[in-house]
């Protein structure tokens, strides 16, 4: 199982990567911890995250391949 | 003898069948409001006067300056100086003389923005802080108006329809689905900080223009419940539907005297700590939607009578969180030290789903400071 994670807007600067592959991850929970783990300056930003291109709420089951979208709010105009 | 000056001057859109004469007459007839003539609102006025929107307001209280001018296309050197918003509403009079043009030279601020916005259908959020976003996003909700919403960064861009009322009972997802809570002060640079290519707001202002349009009209498929990213560097568009989340109405001021209470230059403001001013406290100590929590030990002094509270020491919060229905929850202890420790735990506990502070400087400071 296959988790391709898409990282928009200034979050990439903290990944240093627009795109990650991540194997094996059951649930979101336990996405982000390992996000957290790899990038620690993540832990503190606020971002939504969408599964197959739907955003989601709380801890949420991940089946199969799938596609997560990090989104962090931009304010400029 | 010539058409009337006001076909001839559509006659190009009014040939598209979808439009036709009665789009143009659905365009005569909208009200849209464009908070900010800056990056975004310069290109979204310039194409919704050219369409014909009968009537357009234009809320900003800048001035116009030498760096605003390679992105903010509606100025020229010769406004540098001048307010943005009384420059904008003349030259779009020059460009159609036609429609109304109602020139708002003010801040927007939740005393005015109900007013304001309650005079449009349509509102177009070309802001360029977090205030006025989740201001203009509440205040949408509040007076059931469709908010079309466009943000920068950098090379991305953000674009959306939110809070479209529907003809079924649906509920229309809004700002605070995507992001409930703003960002910490130091997470998010603007443009000054972050630098911004011209181009960027040019096309997403555009994108915002041509979905007020859409709406209006009828025409195609605005952007509802969903949110489109632009990379204008290798042009990826990335779209994602919005889900309706269930403590977002939680969030929004349930009416307009809350909306006009409620601070939001400081809950934008909030720093990546938990500690809360004691005049922040002040203010906020008296909301309905907020649980006060002693986290000292049981029997410590001084007592506490000055506002209500509940008690948890925070020996008992280590083993067992309690379930607080409040969405602002302050804790407090003697100097701050132990709450603010409590705030981490109930923050990795409630995540984003509660707003957690931990008073400055304990019971102690605010006693002494009274």
């Amino acid at each position: 199982m296959q988790v391709q994670v898409m990282i928009f807007g200034q979050l990439a600067d903290i990944t240093g990567t627009s795109e990650l592959i991540l194997h094996d991850i059951p649930d979101t929970d336990t996405l982000q911890e390992t996000l957290h783990k790899l990038y620690p300056a993540l832990a503190n930003t606020k971002y939504a995250i969408a599964m197959n291109k739907k955003t989601i709420q709380g801890n949420t089951i991940l089946t199969g391949d799938t596609n997560i979208a990090l989104l962090p709010p931009f304010s400029g105009g | 003898m010539s058409k009337p000056a006001g076909n001839e001057r559509y006659q190009r859109q009014i040939s598209l069948k979808e439009l036709g004469e009665s789009g143009q007459q659905k365009l005569k007839n909208a009200k849209v409001l464009v908070v900010g003539a800056g990056g975004l609102g310069c290109p979204a006025l310039l194409y919704l006067a050219g369409a014909g929107i009968g009537r357009i307001g234009i809320v900003d209280f800048d001035l116009v300056s030498l760096n605003n001018l390679h992105r903010q296309v509606l100025f020229s050197v010769n406004d540098i100086g001048l307010s943005k918003s009384l420059r904008a509403g003349d030259i779009l009079g020059q460009i159609n003389p036609d429609i109304e043009i109602v020139v708002f030279n003010q801040k927007l601020s939740n005393a005015n923005a109900l007013d304001i916005i309650s005079g449009f259908d349509i509102i177009v959020d070309g802001t360029d802080n977090f205030t006025s976003r989740y201001m203009i996003n509440d205040a949408c909700v509040l007076l059931n108006k469709t908010l079309v919403y466009g943000a920068i960064s950098r090379f991305e861009g953000q674009l959306a329809v939110f809070n479209k009322p529907s003809s079924n009972a649906e509920i229309p997802s809004n700002y605070r689905d995507l992001f409930p809570l703003p960002p910490a002060d130091d997470e998010v640079l603007n443009c000054e900080e972050a630098g911004v290519i011209g181009v960027l707001p040019g096309i997403i202002g555009t994108m915002m223009a041509n979905e007020t349009i859409k709406l209006i009209t009828g025409i195609g498929e605005p952007l509802l419940n969903r949110l489109l990213t632009y990379n204008s560097l290798n042009n990826h568009f990335f779209e994602m539907e919005l889900m309706v989340m269930p403590e977002t109405a939680k969030m929004i001021p349930a009416d307009a005297d809350a909306f006009k209470d409620f601070n939001y230059d400081w809950f934008c403001s909030i720093n990546s700590n938990f500690d809360l001013r004691h005049e922040d406290f002040e203010l906020m100590m008296d909301d309905k939607d907020i649980q006060i929590v002693d986290v000292r030990e049981t029997g410590e002094m001084p007592a506490v009578d000055d506002f209500d509270h509940i008690h948890i020491p925070l020996s008992h919060l280590k083993v067992q969180i309690p379930d607080i229905d409040a969405q602002t929850i302050v804790l407090f202890c003697q100097s701050g030290k132990r709450s603010t420790g409590a705030a981490e735990i109930l923050s990795k506990h409630y995540g984003k789903s509660r707003k957690i502070y931990s008073l400055k400087d304990g019971i102690a400071g605010w006693q002494k400071n009274k």
